[in-house]
């Protein structure tokens, strides 16, 4: 209706089980969690308005139009709707069906958009060694001058909109990678009590080499040997919330390829929206005869950081040097993807010297949500503002979050609302303290 | 609908605020209610009264059906479209607009979502109590309209003893105030009664005016469990008996307590067959000894653990939970469909044994947990919309259900209103003149039977059957 092609199929929602779909019984609990709702009180921007549309085009009453395309990739995928269903919907994976048949029929295909998500989605965050090579570069670009230099002389106003918006987001890359900073195997100074496989992720290998530096030295001090293989592909989340589902299947048999499972206790993330992916290769890599058992394995072994360090018992901090007072920003991967909240706020109590502050709204998706301040820049800044406000709020000096794009996200806007607030990643601050013995 | 109609909508408000494209209109197609579906004409969004009562006018002049809607969290299929006619949504009308600290009243626009009131009153040391399960979700409007019960319907009543006074959109556009400040007012006859409750059949409520009351300054909660469906009941009826009225009695069965639990993980006891969610609020000398008394009395009914909330963060996590109950049960099958018979309090142990026999009998899966201490239960259907056959036998087991609730004194709907979903089994509870009277009433306040037409009962003009709205997949 909407085009004279030939209609685009959605195979993925058609074909999904049922029941699926019917367990959304649209009583309406999700509406108040839902950043997307709240900003326009629209049932079709809400978790069970989406689903309506899924069932809707599931039943045949609704073909894969353009509106429906825009509508999916208006949702965050926050999942805070996740937490709130006591009807126990995945929505996670009805959300990713959905992209998947969207970029299938292509119903959104623009020149440019193909062009982006070729290069992005496609070439680079395939490739670790590109990747790398492009963060070097990056690095020499920020490090050498030349970008304070282009912004003096104001040179990003000859760039379009779109990229010149983008700019400033752009990472702060580290001098040296993870590879560089941790071995491929090391082991505490006391006889190890576990064994666990360390992901050194992509992003945050490129932006938070030091981070994963800080979650090999806190395993350490924790009684575990850390093994880390080299050069790591991202884990595909990004390709499996983007629709690129054939990408994200690839990129979770490279992934568990580099781990003996036999061998490992568990394998370490250390990023929320990493996590919540990487916990479901199972379902992604089900219908893979050589995969199948094996990525249930590997999801029963994948572990949060600060999931891992709660299970087996956290060896009591040493007091920072210096008080600190921080306040804690969920990422909604970690808290809605994976139902850790709990967790990462009672190692941060752990930490003697530290005060650890309530923020008002701490679940609340700050709007970096993936490549979303990139595809909706709008939405994501008004979540960036909202999340920036509540921080300063509470007049804490530090935020921790355990994620690389909100803790991007929360850098730039507090820089915005020229705030000197310090972000960190929890694991930092325990590592701050161990290494204080 | 007339492309005309349309037109003059968008120039009436703005086009923004006038939806027709099919992706927005199939997340309006629904409320809260399983299987109910219809896809309106359009939706419209006033931001004022006067904007309302100018869609009315619109509406009137052209023969358009109008539906009122909230959140769309109703649970009869009261807000559900008809074909092709005008949602109306109220929810850009969410403005608290006084909270008069001296007269104990607030006054709020009608799309204002319930926990705002809550809070609004709060914030000035000040109580709203009613409560239904989706506060944080419903609007103000939509549980004056359905007269919303909840969890404190025990001591501290529903809606409709909150409600002092309206602003009230009528069929044909007029606006009329009803009801005011007063305790005591019985100038003419109380209007405002005829519309709370009115399913948005008989005029658009855009303000409303509400009772508030002090706030308790002390509470507390208490958790038993038991063994058998029965000794729960009973704790109820002794506790009444002993003449203690505490806020909140109700009630979880067994399958309902392991669907919450899964849900909200806060460690109730799934091994038991049934639970007793108990909370006595006022004055902290009488809220310690009801306290005492009831878990004295459940004690006394073989409750195999009695545990009091820890604090305020304890019990407000239990009464989540607690509201979560319904959504949770969809965990089990595909499709949950809730209904809230109610009877006279001394008769609840008959009824829960009979939802349990009918079940049995047409052997369908049914839960059952509600507000015992008011004699409001919620026995819900966990079936599959898509098996005709075993939707057939839930039908069969519903009609005995209703049935034996009209034969003990009771209502077929205690909270949740006739709507869609028990509009069948109206005239069975108002057997003598009421029924025509219903009618009556509806026919001089809307003669062209173009407020939510079809909804409680059908006139014989209606334009729309139930079984044109039932889902046809």
């Amino acid at each position: 209706m909407n085009n004279c092609k030939t209609m685009p199929e959605a195979k993925r929602l058609e074909t999904l089980d049922y029941s699926i779909l019917q367990q959304c019984m649209h009583c309406g609990m999700c509406l108040p969690t839902c950043p997307t709702y709240d900003e326009t009180g629209l049932e079709r921007n809400s978790p069970r308005g989406r689903i309506s549309l899924m069932r809707a085009i599931a039943d045949g009453q609704l073909e894969l139009t353009p509106a429906f395309g825009e509508e999916m990739y208006y949702c965050l995928g926050c999942l805070a709707c996740t937490t709130a269903c006591p009807a126990g919907v995945d929505y996670a994976d009805l959300f990713e069906n959905a992209r998947a048949d969207i970029e299938d029929a292509q119903i959104l295909d623009t020149k440019e958009r193909r062009f982006w998500r070729w290069l992005a989605v496609k070439t680079i965050f395939m490739r670790p060694r590109l990747l790398r090579a492009i963060g070097r570069v990056m690095w020499l670009y920020q490090s050498s001058g030349l970008q304070a230099l282009l912004r003096r002389i104001g040179a990003f106003r000859l760039l379009p909109r779109n990229l010149r918006e983008l700019e400033p987001m752009a990472p702060r890359i580290q001098r040296s990678f993870s590879d560089g900073l941790i071995a491929r195997e090391e082991v505490p100074a006391e006889p190890p009590r576990f064994r666990v496989g360390m992901l050194t992720g992509c992003v945050q290998d490129l932006a938070f080499s030091d981070v994963n530096r800080d979650t090999v030295d806190v395993l350490l001090a924790n009684g575990c040997s850390v093994v880390t293989p080299r050069c790591q592909a991202c884990c595909g989340s990004l390709h499996g919330h983007n629709g690129e589902t054939a990408l994200a299947e690839e990129l979770a048999r490279r992934a568990i390829d580099q781990f003996d499972l036999d061998e490992v206790d568990a394998i370490i993330s250390n990023a929320g929206g990493c996590g919540s992916h990487l916990k479901h290769y199972g379902r992604l890599l089900k219908n893979d005869p050589d995969y199948a058992a094996k990525a249930a394995i590997w999801d029963s072994k994948l572990k949060d950081i600060h999931e891992w360090l709660d299970e087996i018992g956290l060896a009591p901090p040493p007091a920072l040097p210096e008080p600190m007072t921080v306040t804690y920003h969920d990422s909604c991967h970690l808290c809605h993807g994976q139902g850790v909240s709990r967790q990462p706020r009672d190692l941060l109590k752990a930490v003697p010297n530290l005060t650890l502050k309530p923020l008002a709204e701490s679940s609340w998706c700050c709007g970096s949500a993936g490549v979303y301040n990139i595809t909706q820049p709008e939405q994501a800044g008004k979540l960036q503002k909202r999340k920036v406000a509540n921080i300063l709020q509470t007049a804490a000096p530090n935020v921790a979050t355990a994620n690389p794009g909100c803790h991007l996200q929360l850098q730039t806007g507090l820089r915005i609302e020229g705030s000197d607030t310090i972000v960190h990643h929890p694991v930092s601050i325990l590592a701050r303290a161990y290494r204080n013995r | 609908m007339k492309p005309e109609t349309i037109e003059r909508l968008r120039s009436l408000l703005a086009p923004a605020r006038v939806l027709t494209s099919k992706e927005d209109l199939i997340p309006y197609g629904f409320d809260g209610t399983a299987v109910l579906q219809q896809l309106p004409a359009c939706v419209v969004f006033p931001v004022d009264t006067q904007e309302v009562s100018a869609v009315v006018e619109l509406a009137n002049a052209d023969d358009v059906p109008i539906v009122t809607r909230g959140s769309g969290t109703g649970l009869s299929g009261g807000s559900v479209p008809i074909s092709d006619c005008i949602v109306l949504c109220l929810l850009r009308m969410n403005r608290i607009l006084e909270v008069d600290t001296d007269n104990l009243t607030l006054l709020a626009e009608t799309g204002t979502i319930t926990k705002s009131i809550e809070d609004g009153a709060l914030a000035e040391g000040l109580f709203y109590p009613p409560d239904p399960s989706s506060l944080k979700v419903s609007t103000i409007g939509g549980n004056v309209a359905n007269n919303s019960g909840g969890l404190r319907g025990l001591k501290y009543g529903v809606t409709r003893d909150y409600v002092m006074g309206m602003e009230v959109v009528l069929p044909d556009g007029e606006i009329a105030w009803l009801g005011n400040k007063c305790v005591k007012d019985v100038a003419g006859y109380s209007l405002k009664d005829l519309f709370v409750g009115s399913e948005g059949t008989l005029g658009i409520i855009t303000k409303v005016l509400l009772k508030l009351v002090p706030l308790p300054p002390a509470r507390r909660t208490l958790l038993a469990t038991y063994s058998t469906l029965e000794a729960g009941a009973e704790t109820v009826s002794s506790i009444i008996a002993e003449k203690i009225i505490p806020c909140t009695l109700e009630f979880l069965d067994q399958t309902t307590l392991r669907c919450v639990e899964e849900f909200a993980k806060i460690g109730l006891p799934t091994e038991a067959t049934s639970l007793l969610l108990m909370e006595t609020d006022g004055h902290s000398a009488v809220v310690a000894e009801e306290a005492a008394k009831m878990e004295a009395i459940a004690r006394r009914h073989g409750a195999i653990e009695v545990r009091v909330a820890r604090d305020g963060l304890e019990a407000a996590e239990l009464a989540t939970a607690r509201r979560s109950a319904f959504s949770a049960l969809a965990r089990v099958r595909p499709t949950t469909i809730l209904e809230d018979v109610t009877v006279p309090r001394s008769r609840l142990a008959e009824m829960v044994r009979f939802v349990e026999d009918a079940a049995a009998r047409h052997k369908v899966k049914v839960a059952n947990f509600g507000h015992m201490g008011d004699g409001n239960l919620h026995p819900t259907f966990l079936t599959n919309e898509k098996d005709p056959e075993e939707m057939h036998r839930v039908e069969l087991a519903m009609d005995e259900i209703f049935d034996f609730t009209i034969e003990l004194g009771g209502t077929i709907t205690g909270e949740h209103g006739v709507g869609l979903a028990k509009k069948k089994h109206l005239p069975a509870q108002f057997r003598d003149a009421s029924y025509p009277l219903l009618k009556r009433i509806k026919g001089a306040l809307d003669p062209k039977n173009l407020f939510n037409p079809g909804k409680i009962f059908d006139l014989q003009a209606a334009s729309v059957s139930n079984e044109q709205l039932q889902n046809d997949a």
